[in-house]
């Protein structure tokens, strides 16, 4: 196995450079498949993050009848006395921050310039609010006795063009189906690097919310932030009452898990092209080999070298081509998702969709298992590929091949 | 003892519609420690008959036996198992592996005949010795001269310690210093060993080496003569 090994090492040295070049081809597709792999994860990861920071919470605690699509302002299907739910919620170990909210559909219009919103009325003091908070990026931030104060994402302001102490008005629909219209001040541009969200979404304190929406003492949810999301079934038992629902992030989110799936499905296609552009540039190396030696598959034939042998020492190379091109491609790979872990890769605006919250940027995020799987993978594809000529070398009659270049 | 019997062989080589007869029907009879030259013109049959003794090729019809087997219907795995411990090669082009040095390329049949490591490097600079090369050992091909790698060949040859050596123009490729040299090896070998040895020629200079001399023409043995009876003749 060694002398196998040693010969088909100095078979690759014979012309190192389309070897290198082989082998260079399989660590570029690799880093490649590396980089979309973490690209994917960041993606993915990043915008359940987003998605469970922002809007959904890991749980939300509402009313039997809310429907979120319709954003009901009725009593019946709001939950009553949210302060008192959301304190009891808050009791249990594992929640880290319980908050009522209250979702309101709205318009928000400036001279003649107008924009649909969704009115989202918060308890500023809650840690659950803290990603607006910490988003900041002028102004002020609200205080639960603000009457006319609003917040709003930065690329809506820059639509409307506001800044903090600007003057707004925003009509609002009512729990009794009317709507309303208030004069506003904007206090505050927020950004949560999520266009999609900050583009479409307003704050203003519960209590405000409340009154212009008619909708006294109610919230459309408790909005439940967790120490450790695996414990989100757990809570969720605790929580269930006859009273209310209780919805996880996973049943809230789903549409994001059937978008990992189909960018899975996708994925697998896009693996199967690099590695089959790169397959093809180790064949062609490794049949030009094969013909370039012919004579000698012949003189090692004839010597009784027999063909699974002359099948081995092919497969040999191809394997050291293989292990050169995976470390080169993993060093490769590793380096450029390191780099886009840390930079990240700025995409803009592209989660439009209030269901799935992408932010601007993608951090790269690169798995112990994809690289794994991604590895041997490539291994097993230019195995596969150095079977065609092995078979091809092995299959030669030694007295063919010993007159070939004669 | 008999090494090698050739029963009415004919070989028949088809290019596209064309059929070329290599050999119409030979019958021979080789014994071992022979020294025996096949000699004729190009496109005699020589080569034809040199692979067919060597488990290379296989007859259109008739019967190779090597050493007692019938060689003509064995499959390519089992006249590899024939050719690797029984029968020797040496070619007109220096057929040494490239990238392998002299000693790798002479230890390379040990190596598929399972020989261990020890035995291999005795067995390796023995012959390194007896074809006077020791002190090129580690030269790769490219770093000896023609005669130097004929020499390397014929160690590779005998390595396994084969019933037959066939060598296909053995000294074609060599000027008339270095032939002489590959040829005197090649003869005291045989005497020293007592392998056979059956060589392709049409080199005047080479046929003199030969014990027996069997001359092919179109396809067929047209004379089979001892040594003395050509030298006189010649």
């Amino acid at each position: 196995m060694i002398q196998l090994f040693k010969m088909a090492l100095r078979d690759l040295g014979r012309n190192r450079r389309r070897s290198f070049f082989s082998s260079l081809a399989l660590a570029i597709g690799l880093a490649l498949l590396l980089l979309m792999a973490s690209f994917i994860n960041g993606e993915m990861s990043g915008a359940m993050d987003a998605t469970i920071r922002l809007q959904s919470g890991h749980l939300q605690v509402r009313a039997e009848s809310y429907d979120m699509n319709k954003t009901s302002l009725k009593w019946e299907d709001l939950v009553a006395n949210p302060d008192q739910v959301a304190a009891q919620v808050a009791t249990l170990a594992p929640v880290k921050a319980a908050s009522p909210r209250l979702f309101a559909s709205g318009i928000i219009s400036v001279g003649d310039e107008s924009a649909g919103v969704r009115v989202f009325g918060i308890d500023p003091a809650s840690e659950a609010n803290a990603p607006y908070r910490d988003g900041l990026i002028s102004g002020d931030f609200l205080i639960p006795s603000d009457r006319q104060g609003v917040l709003i994402g930065e690329p809506l302001a820059k639509k409307l063009d506001l800044k903090p102490g600007d003057q707004i008005n925003i009509s609002v629909n009512t729990s009794n189906g009317d709507v309303d219209e208030q004069l506003f001040f904007v206090r505050g541009i927020y950004t949560t690097e999520t266009s999609g969200f900050d583009k479409s979404t307003i704050f203003m304190p519960l209590a405000k919310a409340q009154t212009i929406t008619q909708t006294e003492n109610h919230a459309s949810t408790i909005f439940v932030l967790l120490k450790d999301t695996q414990q989100t079934g757990a809570v969720a038992s605790a929580l269930r009452s006859s009273n209310y629902k209780v919805l996880t992030w996973m049943q809230m989110n789903e549409v994001i898990v059937q978008f990992e799936d189909l960018a899975n499905s996708y994925m697998v296609i896009f693996y199967l092209i690099i590695l089959g552009i790169t397959a093809t540039v180790i064949i062609n190396t490794l049949i030009m080999a094969v013909f370039e030696r012919t004579r000698e598959i012949g003189i090692l034939s004839a010597i009784g070298m027999k063909s699974r042998r002359i099948l081995a020492m092919f497969l040999a190379e191809s394997t050291l081509l293989a292990v050169g091109g995976i470390i080169m491609g993993l060093i490769l790979g590793l380096l450029v998702t390191a780099y886009f872990e840390r930079y990240g890769f700025h995409i803009g605006d592209y989660g439009t969709t209030a269901d799935l919250l992408i932010g601007n940027t993608i951090y790269a995020k690169l798995r112990m298992d994809d690289t794994v799987n991604l590895s041997v993978l490539a291994l097993i594809v230019t195995l596969l590929a150095g079977l065609y000529p092995a078979v091809l070398a092995s299959r030669m009659e030694p007295v063919d091949a010993l007159r070939a270049g004669q | 003892m008999e090494v090698t019997k050739i029963e009415n062989v004919t070989r028949t080589f088809k290019l596209g519609n064309l059929e070329t007869q290599a050999l119409r029907g030979v019958s021979l009879s080789i014994e071992s420690g022979e020294f025996t030259a096949l000699v004729g013109p190009s496109g005699s049959g020589k080569t034809t008959l040199l692979q067919l003794i060597g488990c290379l090729d296989q007859p259109t019809s008739g019967h190779v036996y090597v050493n007692g087997t019938d060689v003509s219907k064995l499959n390519r795995n089992q006249r590899a198992d024939m050719r690797r411990g029984t029968i020797g090669f040496i070619f007109q082009f220096f057929a040494l592996i490239p990238t392998l040095t002299a000693y790798e390329n002479i230890e390379m049949p040990l190596l598929l005949n399972g020989y261990n490591a020890s035995e291999r490097r005795e067995r390796v600079t023995e012959l390194l010795q007896a074809v006077d090369l020791a002190d090129r050992a580690n030269h790769r091909p490219d770093q000896l001269s023609g005669g130097e790698q004929q020499r390397v060949a014929i160690a590779r040859a005998l390595a396994p310690k084969p019933a037959l050596i066939l060598a296909d123009e053995p000294t074609a490729n060599l000027d008339t210093p270095n032939g002489k040299q590959v040829m005197e090896t090649m003869t005291r070998l045989n005497q020293e060993t007592g392998v056979t040895f059956v060589f392709a020629t049409h080199d005047p200079r080479v046929i003199q080496y030969a014990r027996r001399v069997i001359t092919l023409r179109d396809g067929v043995i047209v004379e089979n003569h001892e040594a003395e009876e050509i030298s006189m003749g010649v």
